[in-house]
């Protein structure tokens, strides 16, 4: 059975695209159908990210509006037989957004997928909502930081109450990935530990996704950072993560930067 | 001389802070949340009640909850126009 899985953080820029694009390209690889959706009307950037911004025709808003059928919005990921991306509009404002519009589009893609991915834009104004509203299981992207933690914890109240499963009395159920996490200074006692944070925000932890050069390199070419390099240390943690969303019992543990030779030799930190 | 324990102080985990601060902050807004819609309510029904029996402009009920350690206070503030008295001062 289909299941929506929103990604939503309230606070903007703690890695919700970045993860939309990794848990998605692996439940792909995993053998899922999956699409991946761009809430963000006006500021989309999960095509960027994907590496598949040239290749967007039509959009999400002109499947509501009936200028397109879905068909022709879904883009095809060219790695990943089994991903796809429904773009956002990136002209229109985010009221043409209709919670009929999306209820229709969410509802069509259940008979074509298993995954449909939900990449909420930042805040708690229309597009985020809507983006939650139809939502079985929600990833809740936090950095170990006090703006981050705070504006989770609200969303996670809005998940508890805006959606159609709440107001039919059911859970959303939620997962929280922490990201940015560096392990080092958690455990100098500069950063939030992942303790400190479960025990706020009393959400299962999902995954611990490391601070990492990799996520910039990666989306620098457009390219979830799962399939830029699946041996680095974001794209293990990922691919954990997506696993744990598979119902897959897998022990949590931060995967750490695995040093080359020559940055051994050179007695480089590992990045 | 250098003082020692004040240097160590100086990169004292900032953590903790973070993790209390929080922790109070949060028990604090989520106590909040539908609140409001709780104040509105009581703002209207305090009205529709003293409205039966006195002339009310609707804007002068103010309704206000501050919340304490241990006691929380509401407070309610109803301006009643002193038509009778402004009448008789003008004769």
């Amino acid at each position: 059975m289909a299941k929506v899985l929103v990604v939503t953080s309230g606070k903007g820029g703690v890695g919700k695209t970045t993860s939309t694009a990794a848990l998605g390209a692996t439940l792909a690889q995993m053998g899922e159908k999956v699409v991946v959706v761009d809430f963000d009307v006006g500021l989309r950037n999960l095509d960027l990210i994907l590496g598949a911004e040239r290749r967007v025709v039509f959009d999400f808003i002109n499947v509501v509006q009936g200028v397109a059928n879905l068909s022709q919005a879904l883009i095809r990921d060219k790695r990943l037989e089994n991903l796809w991306l429904l773009p956002a509009s990136q002209t229109r404002d985010k009221d043409a957004l209709t919670e009929e519009g999306v209820s229709k589009i969410v509802a069509e893609l259940r008979t074509k997928f298993d995954w449909i991915i939900c990449d909420s834009p930042a805040g708690i104004e229309r597009g985020a909502t809507l983006a939650m509203r139809y939502a079985d299981e929600a990833v809740i992207v936090t950095n170990p930081e006090v703006s981050s933690v705070r504006d989770s914890d609200r969303i996670i109240g809005m998940l508890d109450s805006k959606t159609v499963k709440a107001e039919q009395g059911e859970q959303v159920q939620k997962h929280l990935l922490v990201t940015r996490f560096d392990t080092a200074r958690a455990a100098r006692g500069e950063m939030l530990s992942i303790d400190d944070v479960l025990e706020i925000l009393a959400t299962p932890l999902l995954g611990i996704i490391p601070e990492s050069q990799d996520v910039l390199r990666a989306s620098n070419v457009g390219s979830p950072v799962t399939l830029n390099d699946a041996r680095s240390a974001p794209a293990r943690a990922y691919i954990d993560a997506a696993r744990r969303l598979m119902g897959e019992t897998v022990p949590m543990m931060v995967p750490v930067a695995r040093k080359g030779l020559m940055d051994r030799l050179l007695g480089r930190r590992a990045a | 001389m250098i003082n020692l324990p004040r240097l160590f102080r100086s990169r004292a985990a900032s953590a903790p802070v973070a993790r209390e601060r929080l922790q109070i902050l949060l028990a604090h807004e989520r106590g909040l949340r539908g609140q409001p819609d709780l104040l509105e309510l009581l703002r209207a029904e305090i009205l529709s009640v003293v409205s039966r029996h006195v002339a009310l402009d609707p804007e002068k009920v103010h309704v206000k909850m501050d919340r304490g350690d241990h006691v929380s206070t509401l407070e309610v503030d109803i301006e009643v126009p002193n038509a009778v008295e402004r009448w008789a001062a003008a004769v």
